[in-house]
C-alpha cells in the first residue's frame, strides 16, 4: 500500500532528479518551459483521429530522458498513475463513435505525451528555477508565489499526514487504513496541524526579510545551447505537425519495394 | 561587535482565548551579553521571543532594539538587527538546497550576488558545514539541520541572535559542538532552553520566567544553585550541579563554574 511517507519520498525523488547535472539540466529554465509549452500545444492541436502523425512526437520525451540521463522507472511509474484517469475519461468513446477506438487511442497517446512532457520539465528543472522562468515570461508575482508556496505546502501536508498515519496505525493494529469513524477528526486535525506548520514556515520567511518577491540570485544566463535546443525542437515540431512523416516514410518504403 | 541594546518595557501579551502569556516583563540586555531565558513549559518563553521578533504584537508595553522601537513599520530593520533560530529547524529550512536557504535572507535584503555568496560561505564555514552547501536540507541529520538553521541567521549578520531551545533533539556530540559554536559567537545572544547545563556553559546571565513574568534575573552561579527558586519555577539544578550518584558528593554547595575553576 502506498503511504504518505512514500509520496514524500516520491516528491523528494523528483527534487533530487531536478538537481542533476546534464546538458538538459543546465539549459535555461525558460528554454525548457517554452519547449514544453510548445510541445504540449502541438500535441493537442492534432485531429481527434490522429495516431500515426503523432508518432514522430514520441522522440521528444525519449530523447530528453536520454540526454538528461534520467532513469525510466520514476517516469514510467508516474505515467502509470495517470493511466486510470486517461482510461476513465476515454473509455466511453468507442460506444458513442463508430471510430471510437481510434479517438480513444489518439486521446490516450496524446495524454501520455503531454503528461510526460510536463513530468520531464519538473524532473529536469527545480521548482524555484521554474518559478524564475515563469516570472521572466511575465506571469504575475502573486501567481508564481502561490505556486511556490503551494508546492511547499504539499510537502508540509504530506509530512504531517505521514506522522499522523504512523501514530494512528501504531495504536490500531490489524486495521486496514483509517476507520471511517475517524475520518472527520483526522481531516480536521490534519488541516489544523498543517495550517500551524505552514504559519511557522511563513513566519520563518518573514523573519528573513521576505516581502513577497522571490529573489533568485544571479539566475541563469542564456547560452548558445539554449537557442539551438529551442530552435531544433521548434523545427522538428513544426515539421512533424505540417508533414505526416510516418505516411511519407511508408510511401517511400512502398515505392522502393514496389 | 554588537552595538544595540535590547530594551523591553512593561511587555504584556494575551492569546485570543484570554490566556495571559506575558504579564509584565521589563528587562535590558546589553550589547555582547549572553543571556539564558529559562522557565517551565508554558511559562511564556517562546511567546516572549515571538514578541521580540515582532511575530506577535504585544497588548501593551514596548520593545526597543538600539534606537528602533519594534512596530509594524520598523520590522524589516528589526529583523535585520535580530535573528531568530527556530526550535524546529524543519520550520526554518524551506529551500531546495542549503545554499539557497542560507542565501534567502541576504537576497531579500537586496544584496548583490557576490556579497550573498560571500555571506553564505562565511556563515557555513563559521558553523563548520561548508561541505553541505549543495545538499537538500530535508536530507540532513538533526545536528546538521540545526547548524544550517543557525547559518541562515548568521548570514544576515545580525547584531542579536535569539535561539529557541537550540539543543533540542541533538545527540551529545552535536550538542557539545553547538555549545562551542555558541561560545564562539560574538553577537548578543538570547537563548531559551530547558537544557540548563547548556545555559550554564554558554550564558553569563540567566533570566527565569514564571507565569509570564520575570521571577529572577542574575548570574548563573547564583540562580542555578538556588534550589528553592528553581523548584518554585518548575525547574531543577543543572545535572552538572546535582549530587553525584557514584561518589554522593553534593555539588550545589560551593559550586565551581567553568569560569571560576582554577
Amino acid at each position: 500500500m502506498s503511504t504518505p511517507g512514500d509520496s514524500l519520498f516520491d516528491l523528494r525523488q523528483l527534487e533530487d532528479l531536478a538537481r542533476g547535472d546534464s546538458a538538459i539540466h543546465r539549459l535555461h529554465p525558460l528554454t525548457k518551459l517554452l519547449t514544453t509549452l510548445g510541445y504540449i500545444m502541438v500535441v493537442i492541436s492534432y485531429d481527434r483521429y490522429a495516431i500515426s502523425p503523432l508518432l514522430p512526437l514520441i522522440f521528444y520525451p525519449l530523447l530528453v530522458v536520454l540526454w538528461a540521463d534520467l532513469p525510466f522507472t520514476p517516469l514510467g511509474k508516474r505515467l502509470l498513475l495517470g493511466l486510470p484517469l486517461i482510461v476513465g475519461i476515454g473509455i466511453l468513446n468507442p460506444f458513442f463513435d463508430p471510430r471510437g477506438w481510434l479517438t480513444f487511442v489518439s486521446f490516450a497517446l496524446r495524454s501520455l505525451l503531454t503528461i510526460s512532457a510536463g513530468l520531464l520539465l519538473v524532473m529536469t528543472t527545480s521548482m524555484d528555477r521554474l518559478a524564475y522562468a515563469l516570472r521572466r515570461v511575465g506571469v504575475p508575482r502573486i501567481f508564481v508565489l502561490q505556486l511556490l508556496l503551494t508546492y511547499r505546502y504539499i510537502a508540509v501536508l504530506v509530512e504531517e499526514l505521514a506522522r499522523m498515519t504512523r501514530a494512528y496505525t501504531l495504536r490500531a493494529p490489524g486495521q486496514k487504513g483509517i476507520q471511517r469513524a475517524a475520518w472527520g477528526s483526522f481531516a480536521g486535525q490534519l488541516l489544523l496541524r498543517t495550517y500551524d506548520r505552514a504559519q511557522r514556515v511563513y513566519d520563518a520567511m518573514l523573519l528573513r526579510g521576505f516581502t513577497g518577491e522571490y529573489h533568485m540570485g544571479r539566475g541563469d544566463s542564456w547560452h548558445r545551447n539554449d537557442a539551438l535546443y529551442l530552435l531544433g525542437w521548434a523545427v522538428w515540431m513544426v515539421g512533424a505537425r505540417s508533414v505526416d512523416l510516418p505516411m511519407l516514410v511508408g510511401q517511400w518504403l512502398m515505392e522502393r519495394m514496389g | 561587535m554588537s552595538r544595540y541594546q535590547l530594551k523591553v518595557q512593561n511587555l504584556r501579551f494575551a492569546f485570543p482565548d484570554g490566556h495571559q502569556a506575558v504579564r509584565d516583563i521589563t528587562l535590558q540586555i546589553q550589547p555582547g551579553e549572553a543571556v539564558g531565558v529559562i522557565g517551565a513549559n508554558g511559562a511564556g518563553k517562546s511567546t516572549l521571543l515571538s514578541l521580540l521578533m515582532g511575530v506577535l504584537t504585544p497588548a501593551g508595553g514596548e520593545i526597543q532594539v538600539g534606537d528602533a522601537m519594534v512596530s509594524r513599520h520598523t520590522l524589516p530593520l528589526i529583523r535585520q538587527r535580530m535573528g531568530l533560530v527556530f526550535q524546529d529547524p524543519d520550520d526554518q529550512l524551506f529551500m531546495p538546497t542549503v545554499y539557497d536557504d542560507v542565501a534567502f535572507g541576504p537576497r531579500n535584503y537586496g544584496l548583490d550576488e557576490d556579497e550573498v555568496q560571500r555571506r553564505v560561505h562565511e556563515a557555513l564555514n563559521w558553523v563548520g558545514i561548508p561541505q553541505l552547501v549543495d545538499r537538500a536540507p530535508s536530507k540532513l541529520s538533526g545536528g546538521e539541520k540545526r547548524a544550517v538553521a543557525i547559518a541562515t541567521v548568521l548570514a544576515m549578520e545580525p547584531d542579536i541572535v535569539i535561539m529557541d531551545e537550540p539543543t533540542t533533539g541533538l545527540d551529545p556530540k552535536a550538542r557539545r559542538r553547538l555549545i562551542a559554536l555558541l561560545n564562539g559567537l560574538h553577537q548578543t545572544k538570547v537563548i531559551t532552553s530547558h537544557d540548563l547545563d547548556m545555559v550554564m556553559d554558554t550564558c553569563r546571565r540567566v533570566i527565569v520566567i514564571q507565569d509570564g513574568a520575570v521571577a529572577a534575573d542574575g548570574r548563573p552561579e547564583a540562580i542555578l544553585t538556588d534550589g528553592s527558586l528553581l523548584d518554585r519555577c518548575g525547574l531543577e539544578a543543572p545535572l552538572a550541579l546535582q549530587s553525584c550518584p557514584v561518589c554522593h558528593t553534593h555539588k550545589v554547595e560551593g559550586v565551581l563554574l567553568p569560569e571560576q575553576a582554577p
